[in-house]
């Protein structure tokens, strides 16, 4: 042994007695000593040597070990206490005296030194340091029997555990102070024992999500892994399964076991299938989560609109490309369609006028009495309106189900309840982005983050200080003039588009009417396009500079306002459009398919967006950045206005939602475009801009974007679906839906088919009856929904006293744990003056 | 995906990929940045799990650490010395509870350990200090930190023994939807 000062392994471990709460342990530990290293590491002078073998015999000396109880408890305090006075009073050097603790074990308390806690006595003060409190999480011992607890009861599949037994998530319960867990007061081996033992008896999965979450070194998980899982750390080779696995039959594991290796197969290959890992980190390194959010939000809508093009393209588009309808007589390319999407792209698979009505590859078709037709030749007949109706529908039911999922999922990880209080230390302790890996940034962030605390301690001091009447009304005048001004620009916005449609119409009319040329009549179709986006362009920054006017009270608040009045204003307009559409007067009056001539209105719209945004990178990033470095000689750069860029990703999708029933090859288009807009949104961001200087709240921003996401743009686009197969009628020439009433006739016409045929389905034709016609069971399922929603608020209000009743029981357990500190301290103070 | 790399064996790959969170490409490609950190020392050959640890002094230049602020208190709290050396284990075990796999939980016990930088299981004042002055450079006034500190700990202590201690810390951190996100590094 090495030290000198080791009085309390003076005698041998003794018997162990009863288990004592704060039975004295052996005295605390050094800084552990570091393992063997190989040449590189630095000299080890400041660290113990460690005899060889000591590791199998020396004892555990966590808290809960009784291995060195002396007879004289009294005894052992006085020697301790001497020791921490020296402790305390010598510094780091007396640390050299400590044993040293098993390797693995990290350091837990140095007993508090006098300095923070004057009036205690030094025996105090080795009690405190052994409290369970200070040893948790760093504890070998105590995170096993925590884990130990856990798979025991994960074994007896217990459900939630009840509210008086709530502990905490590292803190050792004290139910392990009773007999039948802990008698005896199990070594840290033991405890390693039962630990490995329990989650041999859990089915793997378990057992591997358990080890995923412990908060041990790696090389410790390993060898319980290891030891937990039989023979050998491998699970391909089959062997004999120590111990039961419960339900589990031996060709059911080895299944497991292959799905398991080939989704790790799966996991290992899918980075190379994730695109722009390394660009993503990039912007993450450079500018921060907030900035990082855009990005990740644009990858989502790719990946939505990428289901939306597949599905599209194998049951609708590959199939009419198979079977092509005859069509007049294509015009030639001129290199204007690529803007207007007229000419020559108008009797193409781009648009819904293009599709057939009837059944392709039917054999039947020629008549009854056919060859082919007669011999039952084997070839599917292909209905194509039912095949358009159902892609579309089937579509957009599953893309409400991943959008209300993932809006669900990041519901739940924002919000919190009762999560007002606390906003310093949060500020303090989570805000801080540990994916920033520049210099330059770093520095950014310390700086935003000082003023963000300075700002905070300022509202602090100055809330107790009532604002003057006069100020008060001069800012609500201020608040009711920038919203009066922000609903009239609406509104006029709204007016000037109705107007500038029907101006529009009416050119169009008479340029038909006098054969003007080709070129002169589709350049004018792209008037309406270019107004609205010039609009959605100007608009957003006015709407800044009220912002900028208002000030208010938090930043977070302002960002809150100027989204609302751009979705405000992009969404009225689209309304305004989307009944222009509809009141069919769009296109050249010369055709009468009114499908097509939505569908390259749309495209025209998605286009010019397109076009626009590139415009306001150009100007809004790089030409402002040149101004400010060249003219103004101003070191700043310009800010990547989050919000904006996103409202205008959301404009896109909802056009793209839009459209899809009359242009079925529109999601290609708006995925070639998110593709350009990721490479040039990059670039520019790179080159131009800086990290946002205000306060931005990455996940709760992203559920903020994924809800404007799923609310006003998909439920929109939802509903102008569900007018337009109900109750729009379908033009007379074009179109897969021609000559019938609605487009939702062709399912009707389906399902009559259905009955018809054979009386086995009549059980489909009567769900349909009844469920979807009938407009009771809608009632009944919308009244579930509000009992559903009702309860969930009600939980939750439990779940809020619940949490209020808990904080205080905390708070009287500190206050038992005080008062219980002061007694023993005057029963040692009476003891001392006593001896 | 074939069994050409002759670094770990199969076993070994496993155990990684069922004790981390990641998988086995990625844990090549970690073991191809801790070999280049010293490419004298590291061998390429761990089938025979080699006890080699690379100091802290080279683990804190790596770009995705050298300019945390708390560089050195992340190498320490996951050295299973204690004095910041990692081995490869302790190296993979970093990035894997860093990752944005890492459960809340995991994550939390290991910010405890990093926040807390006299080790002794509670971060009181002193530590808040440590860490605001990390965080700003020291730009903030004496009297000002003071402030932050006390509202700080008077925001987060629940049962009113003058510190933070792990619970409260961990239930501070449930009360941030954004701890998930902030606290990750990407390798």
């Amino acid at each position: 042994m090495l030290e000198p000062a080791a009085a309390a392994d003076e005698g041998d471990p003794g018997p162990v007695e009863e288990p004592v709460l704060w039975s004295p342990a052996s005295p605390s530990a050094a800084r552990p000593v570091a393992a063997r290293t190989l040449a590189m590491s630095q000299p080890l002078a400041s660290t113990l040597p460690i005899p060889e073998g000591q590791e199998d015999t020396s004892p555990d000396l966590s808290p809960y070990d009784e291995g060195a109880v002396h007879d004289s408890f009294h005894e052992i305090i006085q020697e301790q206490g001497l020791q921490l006075r020296e402790l305390c009073l010598g510094g780091k050097e007396p640390l050299a005296y400590m044993p040293p603790l098993a390797p693995g074990a990290e350091a837990w308390a140095k007993p508090e030194c006098s300095w923070e806690h004057p009036e205690y006595s030094a025996a105090t003060l080795r009690i405190l340091a052994s409290m369970p409190s200070r040893t948790i999480g760093s504890s070998r011992g105590a995170i096993l029997s925590q884990y130990y607890n856990r798979t025991a009861r994960l074994r007896r599949r217990s459900s939630r555990p009840p509210l008086l037994q709530t502990s905490r998530a590292a803190r050792p319960s004290l139910r392990q102070y009773d007999l039948e867990l802990d008698a005896g007061h199990a070594q840290e081996e033991e405890k390693r024992c039962l630990l490995v033992k329990e989650l041999q008896s859990l089915p793997s999965s378990q057992r591997s999500h358990l080890l995923l979450t412990m908060p041990l070194s790696l090389a410790q998980k390993r060898s319980l892994r290891q030891d937990s899982s039989g023979q050998g750390d491998t699970l391909k080779k089959p062997r004999r399964i120590r111990g039961p696995l419960p339900g589990c039959s031996q060709v059911e594991y080895h299944l497991i076991l292959g799905v398991r290796s080939t989704w790790y197969g799966l996991l290992s290959s899918l980075p190379t299938l994730q695109p722009w890992h390394y660009a993503l980190k990039q912007i993450g390194g450079r500018f921060g989560s907030s900035v990082l959010s855009y990005f990740l939000f644009l990858k989502t809508l790719l990946l939505f609109n990428l289901l939306l093009f597949l599905l599209l393209l194998v049951f609708v588009v590959a199939m009419q490309a198979a079977y092509p309808p005859t069509t007049p007589a294509r015009r030639t390319f001129m290199g204007l369609e690529l803007l207007t999407g007229a000419g020559s792209f108008t009797h193409t698979l781009m648009y819904c006028g293009y599709y057939s009505n009837d059944t392709l590859n039917d054999p039947c078709i020629l008549g009854p009495s056919s060859v082919r037709c007669q011999r039952g030749h084997s070839r599917l007949p292909y209905n194509m309106p039912l095949a358009y109706l159902f892609t579309i529908g089937v579509s957009f039911f599953i893309t409400c189900i991943l959008l209300v999922y993932s809006m669900s999922r990041s519901f739940g990880e924002s919000y919190r309840v009762d999560s007002t209080r606390g906003d310093l230390a949060m500020k303090l302790f989570c805000t801080w982005d540990w994916k920033v890996t520049q210099r330059r940034s770093v520095q950014l962030l310390q700086d935003n983050l000082c003023t963000q605390l300075k700002e905070l301690l300022g509202e602090l001091r100055d809330q107790y200080r009532p604002r003057s009447l006069c100020q008060q009304l001069h800012r609500l005048a201020v608040l009711a003039l920038t919203w009066a001004l922000s609903l009239g620009s609406v509104l006029a916005c709204v007016l000037a588009v109705y107007y500038f449609s029907e101006h529009m119409h009416r050119v169009q009319q008479k340029s038909w009417e006098q054969h003007s040329s080709e070129m002169q009549e589709e350049a004018q179709l792209l008037a309406l396009p270019l107004v609205v986006s010039l609009m959605n362009l100007v608009l957003p920054y006015v709407y800044s500079g009220l912002g900028t006017w208002e000030r208010q009270e938090s930043p977070v608040l302002g960002v809150y306002v100027a989204i609302c009045r751009n979705l405000l204003l992009k969404m009225v307009v689209l309304g305004m459009l989307c009944y222009h559409w509809l009141s069919r007067k769009v296109g050249l009056s010369g055709d009468k398919c009114w499908e097509t001539s939505v569908g390259q209105e749309l495209y025209r719209f998605v286009v010019m967006d397109f076009i626009f945004v590139l415009l306001d990178t150009l100007l809004g990033e790089l030409l402002w950045r040149l101004i400010l470095e060249k003219r103004l000689k101003r070191k700043q750069r310009p800010e990547f206005d989050i919000a904006r860029n996103v409202l205008e990703l959301i404009y896109g999708q909802t056009l793209t939602w839009l459209g899809v029933l009359f242009s079925p090859l529109l999601p290609a288009i708006q995925i070639l475009k998110l593709l350009l807009l990721f490479y040039i949104k990059k670039a520019s961001l790179m080159k131009n801009c800086q990290s946002p200087s205000k306060p931005w709240r990455a996940s709760h921003m992203s559920t903020v974007f994924i809800t404007l996401l799923c609310f006003p743009s998909f439920l929109g686009a939802a509903v102008f679906l569900s007018y337009t197969i109900w109750s729009a009628k379908p033009s007379e020439t074009c179109s897969p839906f021609r000559t019938l009433e609605t487009i939702y006739e062709s399912g009707k016409t389906w399902v009559r088919r259905l009955e018809h045929s054979g009386p086995s389905i009549t059980w489909f034709t009567w769900i349909h009856q009844h469920l979807v016609e009938n407009t009771f069971f809608l009632f009944f399922m919308s009244s579930i929904l509000l009992a559903v929603i009702y309860l969930k608020i009600q939980v939750v209000k439990g779940q809020r006293r619940i949490i209020g009743l808990l904080k205080e029981q905390i708070t009287n357990e500190g206050a038992d744990k005080t008062f219980l500190i002061q007694k023993l301290h005057s029963i040692y103070a009476k003891q001392e003056q006593r001896t | 995906m074939g069994n050409k790399q002759t670094i770990f064996t199969d076993e070994q790959l496993d155990a990684y990929q069922d004790c981390t969170f990641f998988t086995r490409k990625e844990i090549l490609r970690l073991h191809g940045r801790y070999h280049e950190m010293a490419p004298n020392v590291v061998p390429m050959d761990y089938t025979k799990d080699p006890d080699v640890k690379l100091p802290m002094q080279l683990i804190i230049n790596m770009p995705e650490l050298k300019e945390n602020p708390f560089r050195e208190r992340i190498v320490e709290s996951f050295s299973e010395d204690g004095e910041g050396n990692l081995s490869f284990n302790d190296f993979v075990d970093m990035f894997s509870v860093l990752s944005e796999m890492a459960p809340r939980e995991l994550k939390a016990i290991y910010a405890f350990k990093i926040y807390d930088f006299n080790t002794d299981n509670f971060i009181c004042k002193a530590d808040l200090e440590n860490t605001l002055n990390k965080l700003t450079r020291e730009e903030l006034t004496a009297e000002e930190s003071v402030l932050v500190c006390e509202k700080v700990i008077e925001e987060a202590d629940m049962d009113g023994d003058g510190k933070l201690g792990f619970s409260d810390f961990e239930n501070m951190i449930s009360k941030a939807p954004d701890f998930l996100s902030t606290f990750h590094i990407r390798i």
